[in-house]
């Protein structure tokens, strides 16, 4: 059974990994161990500590521990003691000791009970590049690590992939689409690989599929995500996420924009929206809340989510109590709490009214010209305050307001409610209404200033309507009290703490504002141990699936240690140097002859090493949702390439969001081109994901997430078989087989195949897919109404001059094609 | 490896959990199988009928005479104990004691106080059952209160109690989801508080064990029927098609996650027999709508939802939710109430007498209860005919039947059914119990994420032992 060979082959590998030292390797070997099973009690968290005695520091861990003597150090008498009341975890506790954990212990403790820091809090070290016994197979600096790794347990890479299964790898992980016929065709005759990194790395699309994982990070929807579930507008923030990918901004600049592009000096509006990223979490709406207690959630989220994103740290548990595993104490929690927490925000909801602080901005192609407009209004509307404010203004205002009293045509000819009441029925708020309608339309000396305004008035206003009032981040004039909240409750307040980053990195420095500026400065100085190491394993998990570290949510002692620790750092400083630069790092790793590797499983391979860790062999893995449409789409030939805007309603079963939403409203689809963008611009509902989405393991954007899920369930064969979108687009890549394949049988088989995966028919496949499509249309033609109701699936024409029994058939045959496991997976 | 697993691994090869952890196992982050003891289960699957909104305890199951005379006056600061209000009330000058204004009867041979007058059917089969009158929970709104008690943690992020228990046990039936959703709104339309799709999501855990939410209108499983126009033999000629090619793919590839797929598409092509036919309710005899009620026979109501329950039940869907929405009666308790307790009575009622006499009641818990329980003061004007009620979460009820519960009574409500006054029964006390009563310690149940064993019960729980059969 495939289940038991593997947990064999994970107990070889284990071995195979442990073995690879020799001596104790204190992070390696014994931190894990003492973290998991007796940091609970024995760590950082002094509240929960017992006995007084902890054991993640070696000057306190000596008081159990005798270096070199394992025989008379209490910690290793105790967790090999006979008697489950003196035994170490306790009996009640449900962590349990490995005879092979005592016996590291044990050898540990023999060999002098050194303690070292945490890799991850360490400095980033300058690793030599190792030597390798075939050179011949290195591409560049990454092939070295990973080959010394392989040739160390004795394995040997993969042969390269070949061209056509690389570009649709590459394609896909670059731009979340394939190749079309016409770019395997090239690629085919000048299979360049610069050339074509580079090709796509320039395409609109490229953003796209690049701005995906980050929106999961910064938990972007279009909701608020609590009980009626509002929808927000937070799309230019997405948008502004797209075009940072696509102008290759580096990855320092992307994390202090928006982290604090408010606060640099004289931002841009673009800069200013870039904030908007700490403004994605949910907001509670619902009657009845507290908002002083929802503010805190907020602020929490903020600081946490900054936290995993950019440092890999579990911040959210050392919210209540200090953290169990981690130097984070609850004091520091708050200390990075107090950078977020300065916000003039109330604590509720306000659905697509947003809450404050916000700006208005245009869509991203205008967002220049509209800035620029609001510039120049700017002293225009300020000349025409001033001249409000001025006697002469006021002495015409009141002659003209006397000349009404005796003029009713004059006066119901005024716009609204002023042409409706009289004049003495006029209140305060109607008078100063009167008062911008005569500066605005009738005061003679304002007519040069107004004939100035109104054009870019009117210009503003069209620019804005492209656009949306976005949440943003800002700061009140007046600095808001932080307090320790005991037990992390709202309502609790204990000590004042004041801004300021944990102590067991870097310290900030001293010429940096303690604000969210100087708090993402810190995060870029090129000391910080965190913040590149966090980025090149992202980045790393884009093209192999996992990262070097494959919990890129915990980078801390509970947290997977890295597969291959030096060629991390060698990365992260390679990184750094080169001016944070993402696009250069996914260059040099696809470049490298590892990437390049042919997937193909070996039972050699599965049974050393079934995760794939040392990379003996490129990356097979089931793509992502968004990917899984998105191929469809262009397969069928109906995708829209249109960049940016509002988020649109494709196809979803109806009645989801009436069994769900408040007011039972129901889900409006779109029309036309709406219903044919890519997956990034769907409506996000936190309340009623996408299905497509959520049954295809995308991340449900509730909360910050950098993981990435894969399974495999028969609601995903229903959603892939049944589903009107995949319909619809089995239909269209029918049609595209039926016009460009040529008349028979086997010419439109190879074209389906051509247009989908780039390649021709092999094996028995030809005889597989003839056979289905004589079947099908024996089916269709038995069934005339069958094929009408079959040809209506989805709102794009059928195409009248293709025979209707043979779309179907062919239809029929388009979606296994849509369904085969080769489709669904990058190779 | 543990017992649980083990058996369920063995024994069901071809189960939807066991093929999906096949694929699993080697991508997952999280520990890799849980280790959990086998304790004895005493039911093997759960039917929650939650009641979505907040039932007033006050005017349902606990019985507050001595409130009748101090109707109006307002309650003593010494009850509240300057604890923390919604805000709805917590600006309200008086907080007025506001006695219920329905009938009361000890009903059956244990004697448990109902209130007959509007949950006759329920209190007919109170021997059945066992009433908790001291739940108590922190959270004071509607969705906190909600995540809490599904997922143990008032903010969302954490699997369900459902997704947990799919986790755990995996699955009974190779035909349909270990955890399936069904959701009814109720006759009182004035409060439709929704139930958000994260109450039954996964967390954490990989979304194969998130909930499978039954429609109440177009497919009763997303996506479960063919497209307009294919057959069921049309269907299986293209699945065959689709398994010759993946597996000519698995042979060139060498990668078992391709088998694994050919047999989900296999699995699904079963589901789209078998949901069908559960929900497909024309072969139930007349008895049964007597039992449920004629509501019954209307999709996406309250009853046909107890019914479809039962039939999964009968099928091994191992954690079957319910929720009845618009229990949310701030404002008129006499008017509303009984337009709930009219859609629940006769089909809670029918759904534990028709579990017994088909011999399932033994092995299935059945939960009746909300997120909170209401206030012992009126919100806004009191009158003896108009009162409504705030949320309380210092103390309510619920009630459990079935599968290793001992009917009778456990805890209770101080003399203004304010506040617990013996025997509380928490949150995670709740949890507890119903993973122990499956078989689950429930400080062994975890997850690793983020570095941290996760619980259903985070660090709490006590299994409540007194209301367990011997």
């Amino acid at each position: 059974m495939y289940f038991q060979r593997f947990i064999f082959a994970h107990l070889v590998l284990l071995s195979a990994l442990s073995a690879a030292g020799g001596d104790i390797d204190f992070n390696r070997d014994i931190r894990p161990i003492l973290s998991d099973k007796c940091y609970q009690c024995h760590g950082p968290d002094g509240r929960a500590r017992e006995a007084d005695l902890r054991i993640d520091r070696r000057q306190d861990a000596l008081a159990v521990i005798t270096p070199g003597d394992p025989e008379s150090s209490e910690l290793f008498l105790r967790v090999n003691h006979e008697d489950p009341d003196q035994r170490m975890p306790p009996d009640q506790s449900p962590k349990k000791l490995k005879p092979r954990e005592i016996a590291k212990l044990r050898q540990w403790i023999a060999e002098g009970a050194n303690f070292t820091g945490h890799w991850a809090y360490q400095p980033i070290s300058k690793p030599a590049l190792p030597a390798v016994s075939n050179p011949d197979w290195v591409q560049n600096e990454i092939d070295l690590f990973i080959l010394h790794r392989l040739e160390q347990s004795g394995l040997k890479p993969s042969p390269p992939a070949d061209g056509r299964t690389l570009l649709r790898r590459l394609t896909l992980d670059l731009t979340g689409l394939p190749p079309t016929l016409q770019q395997y065709e090239s690629f085919a005759k000048s299979p360049d690989l610069e050339t074509m990194i580079d090709r796509l790395m320039s395409s609109p699309r490229y953003g796209e599929h690049m701005a995906w994982r980050w929106l999961d990070a910064a938990r972007y929807a279009d909701s608020d995500g609590y009980e009626s579930d509002p929808l927000r507008n937070m799309w230019p923030w997405r948008d502004w996420v797209v075009e940072a990918f696509n102008r290759h901004l580096p990855y320092d600049q992307f994390i202090i924009e928006q982290l604090a592009g408010d606060q640099l000096k004289s931002p841009s509006v673009r800069q200013v929206l870039a904030t908007g990223f700490n403004r994605n979490h949910r907001l509670n709406n619902e009657g009845g809340v507290d908002p002083d207690e929802w503010l805190v959630e907020y602020v929490c989220d903020r600081a946490e989510t900054t936290a995993t994103v950019f440092m890999g740290l579990t911040w959210q548990c050392a919210r209540c109590h200090d953290h169990k595993f981690d130097p984070i104490t609850t004091k520091e929690y708050y200390q990075l709490f107090s950078f977020f927490h300065q916000l003039p925000e109330i604590g509720n909801g306000r659905g697509s009214n947003n809450a404050p602080p916000m700006i208005e901005v245009s869509d991203l192609p205008h967002l220049e010209e509209f800035a620029a407009v609001v510039d120049q209004l700017q002293p225009l509307t300020q000349q025409l305050e001033a001249i409000a404010n001025s006697d002469e203004f006021k002495e015409a205002y009141h002659a003209w307001q006397k000349s009404l009293e005796t003029d009713d045509v004059a006066r119901k000819k005024l716009p609204g409610e002023l042409g409706k009441k009289e004049i003495n029925k006029w209140d305060q708020k109607l008078t100063e209404q009167a008062q911008a309608h005569f500066l605005r339309n009738i005061y003679e000396l304002a007519a040069g200033l107004r004939s100035q305004m109104r054009p870019l008035e009117k210009l503003q206003s069209q620019l804005k309507a492209t656009g949306a009032k976005v949440m943003v981040m800002g700061d009140r004039d007046e600095r808001r009290k932080t307090f320790i909240l005991k037990r992390g409750a709202f309502d609790q307040p204990g000590d004042e703490v004041t801004a300021d980053t944990p102590a067991f990195l870097p310290p900030m420095d001293p010429s940096l504002p303690k604000n969210r500026l100087g708090l993402a400065r810190w995060l870029v100085r090129p000391d910080h141990p965190l913040t590149a190491r966090v980025a090149v394993n992202r980045t790393w998990e884009r093209f192999f699936g996992t990262g070097l570290v494959k919990t890129p949510e915990d980078f801390g002692s509970q947290g997977e240690l890295p597969s291959h620790p030096q060629l991390l750092d060698y990365l992260a400083r390679w990184l750094i140097e080169s001016g944070w630069d993402l696009q250069a790092l996914q260059k040099l790793i696809l470049s490298s002859a590892t990437y390049q590797q042919s997937s193909r499983v070996t039972p050699e391979l599965i049974t050393v090493d079934p995760e794939n860790r040392l990379l003996a062999r490129g990356a097979r893995y089931r793509l992502p949702a968004p990917v899984i449409r998105d191929q469809a789409l262009a397969a069928s030939g109906l995708l829209v390439e249109q960049i940016g805007g509002p988020a649109v309603k494709p196809y979803q079963p109806a009645g989801l969001w009436k069994e769900i939403i408040k007011g039972r409203v129901e889900y409006k689809r779109d029309k036309n081109e709406k219903l044919y963008r890519r997956s990034l611009y769907t409506l996000w509902r936190r309340a009623v994901k996408p299905p497509l989405m959520s049954l295809l393991d995308a991340n449900g954007r509730d909360t910050c997430a950098v993981d990435l899920k894969q399974t495999n369930t028969p609601l995903q064969a229903l959603l892939l078989l049944n589903d009107e979108t995949f319909v619809e687009h089995a239909r269209g890549l029918a049609t595209r087989m039926m016009r460009e394949g040529g008349t028979d049988d086997e010419a439109r088989i190879c074209r389906g195949l051509a247009l989908l995966l780039g390649r021709q028919p092999h094996g028995n496949e030809l005889a597989i897919l003839s056979e289905e499509l004589q079947q099908q249309r024996s089916y269709f033609q038995a069934h005339p109404d069958a094929v009408d109701a079959f040809l209506a699936v989805g709102d794009s024409p059928v195409d009248a001059s293709l025979e209707a029994v043979e779309l179907a058939a062919t239809t029929s045959v388009a979606r296994v094609l849509l369904n085969l496991d080769e489709t669904l997976t990058r190779e | 490896m543990n017992q649980l697993r083990r058996d369920f691994l063995t024994h069901s090869t071809l189960g939807l959990g066991s093929a999906a952890l096949g694929s699993l196992l080697p991508a997952s982050s999280g520990a890799a199988v849980p280790s959990i003891p086998s304790t004895p289960p005493r039911a093997k699957r759960v039917i929650y009928l939650f009641q979505s909104g907040g039932p007033s305890h006050l005017d349902l199951y606990d019985y507050k005479p001595l409130l009748q005379d101090q109707f109006g006056e307002d309650l003593p600061d010494s009850v509240r104990g300057g604890q923390r209000l919604t805000g709805f009330t917590k600006n309200q000058k008086s907080l007025p004691i506001t006695p219920t204004k329905f009938r009361f009867q000890q009903c059956g041979q244990n004697g448990s106080w109902v209130n007959t007058e509007l949950l006759p059917g329920i209190g007919s089969v109170a021997d059945q059952i066992c009433f908790i009158r001291s739940m108590h929970t922190e959270a004071i709104n509607h969705d906190p209160a909600r995540t809490f008690l599904q997922t143990g943690a008032q903010l969302a992020g954490r699997p369900s109690m459902g997704a947990w228990l799919s986790y755990g046990l995996g699955s009974e039936t190779e035909d349909l989801p270990a955890f399936m959703v069904l959701n009814s709104y109720g006759s009182c339309k004035r409060t439709p508080q929704p139930v958000s799709g994260r109450l039954w999501g996964s967390g954490f855990l990989p979304s194969q064990y998130q909930g499978v939410k039954l429609q109440s209108v177009g497919d009763p499983v997303l996506f479960v029927s063919n497209p307009p126009g294919i057959s069921r033999q049309s269907q299986r000629q293209s699945l065959d098609a689709l398994g010759r090619m993946n597996q000519l793919k698995a042979e060139q590839a060498g990668d078992p996650e391709i088998e694994a797929r050919i047999q989900q598409y296999e699995m699904a092509f079963q589901m789209q027999a078998s949901v069908p036919e559960l929900t497909d309710i024309s072969d139930e005899p007349e008895s049964t709508f007597q039992l449920y009620g004629e509501d019954a026979k209307t999709r996406g109501t309250y009853a046909a939802n107890c019914l479809i329950a039962r039939r999964m039940a009968e099928r091994g869907v191992r954690f079957i939710q319910l929720y009845h929405v618009g229990w949310d009666h701030h404002q008129n308790i006499p008017r509303d109430l009984p337009l709930m307790c009219g859609d629940v009575d006769k089909a809670s009622a029918g759904l534990l007498i028709d579990l017994k006499q088909r011999g399932l009641l033994e092995d299935t818990l059945v939960i009746w209860g909300g997120e909170f329980g209401r206030t012992t003061f009126s919100q806004g004007k009191l009158t003896r005919e108009v009162y409504g009620r705030d949320h309380h979460g210092r103390v309510f009820s619920i009630w459990m039947a079935g599968g290793g519960i001992k009917p009778g009574s456990y805890g209770s409500s101080d003399d203004f059914g304010y506040s617990v006054a013996e025997n509380g029964v928490h949150v995670h006390d709740l949890q507890a119990t119903i993973l122990h009563l499956l078989g689950i310690d429930h400080t062994r149940l975890t997850y690793r994420f983020q570095g941290r064993d996760f619980r259903l019960t985070d660090v709490h729980g006590q299994v409540v032992d007194p209301i367990l059969s011997c």
